[in-house]
């Protein structure tokens, strides 16, 4: 029976899911010590913190390893426990229109006019 | 033959701790998706301004959103320390019975460890 959400795609996945939880567990870590680091009390030390440009880049690579991630894991649950086909494929949108959606968004906040301007 | 259908009481099944790392690594998993959107929301009001950056500042001071935070660590560190033990068995290492089941409780326990010293942190 074909699969619902994609089918022969199975070792690419899983290989996608294991190659984003490499990047995952490497950035993740070095992300939460840069800012646990130098965690600022007040607004212009917290934008100061995302001030230089790799680090923006870094954290927008990291978001889109993070969407690819999830939406693996997320199909994979989905497979499991949700069998009606109409509902799987319509949740399965849902995860993937919230994590592009993610994902663009935090493109906007890190890359978007307000950086531009101050 | 038994009587169909069998209705099982998931709270009396005996699952081993490797079972327990692998259910609850689909939970965590689950959680940390869907805190995602309201991560990059948190971000997006954080860095608006001087007014979003206080209104976010004092969201998390209040002690239900500190809860939160702690169960969302111990996803994280249950998710992470779960997922490396995973990788670890794709390339074939510590898979015999004994190795696996003294690491799926090292990652239950060590999961544990961190959300406790998280919630001395967060807590104290």
């Amino acid at each position: 029976m074909k699969s619902a959400g994609g089918s022969h795609t199975g070792t690419g996945t899983w290989l996608l899911q294991r190659a984003t939880a490499v990047a995952l567990a490497l950035a993740l870590p070095g992300l939460m010590i840069y800012f646990l680091a130098a965690l600022p009390a007040d607004f212009a030390g917290w934008q100061a913190l995302f001030a230089p440009l790799w680090l923006r880049v870094l954290i927008l690579l990291t978001m889109a390893a993070l969407a690819f991630h999830a939406w693996v894991g997320m199909r994979d649950i989905l497979m499991d426990y949700v069998h009606p086909t109409g509902v799987r494929l319509a949740l399965l949108l849902v995860v993937i229109v919230t994590l592009a959606g993610s994902l663009a968004w935090l493109g906007a906040i890190l890359f978007g006019a307000t950086w531009g301007a101050s | 033959m038994a009587e169909r259908p069998v209705f099982l009481n998931l709270l009396r099944i005996y699952l081993p701790p490797s079972g327990w790392v692998s259910i609850l690594h689909r939970i965590s998993g689950a959680l940390l998706f869907l805190v995602i959107p309201l991560g990059v929301w948190a971000l997006s009001v954080s860095l608006s301004g001087e007014v979003g950056f206080r209104s976010i500042a004092e969201r998390f001071a209040h002690p239900l959103a500190r809860l939160s935070l702690l169960l969302l660590l111990w996803a994280f560190a249950h998710h992470y320390l779960g997922g490396v033990r995973h990788l670890a068995l794709d390339v074939h290492w510590g898979t015999d019975l004994q190795r696996a089941r003294r690491s799926s409780l090292a990652v239950l326990l060590a999961a544990g460890l961190v959300t406790l010293l998280a919630a001395w942190r967060l807590f104290a």
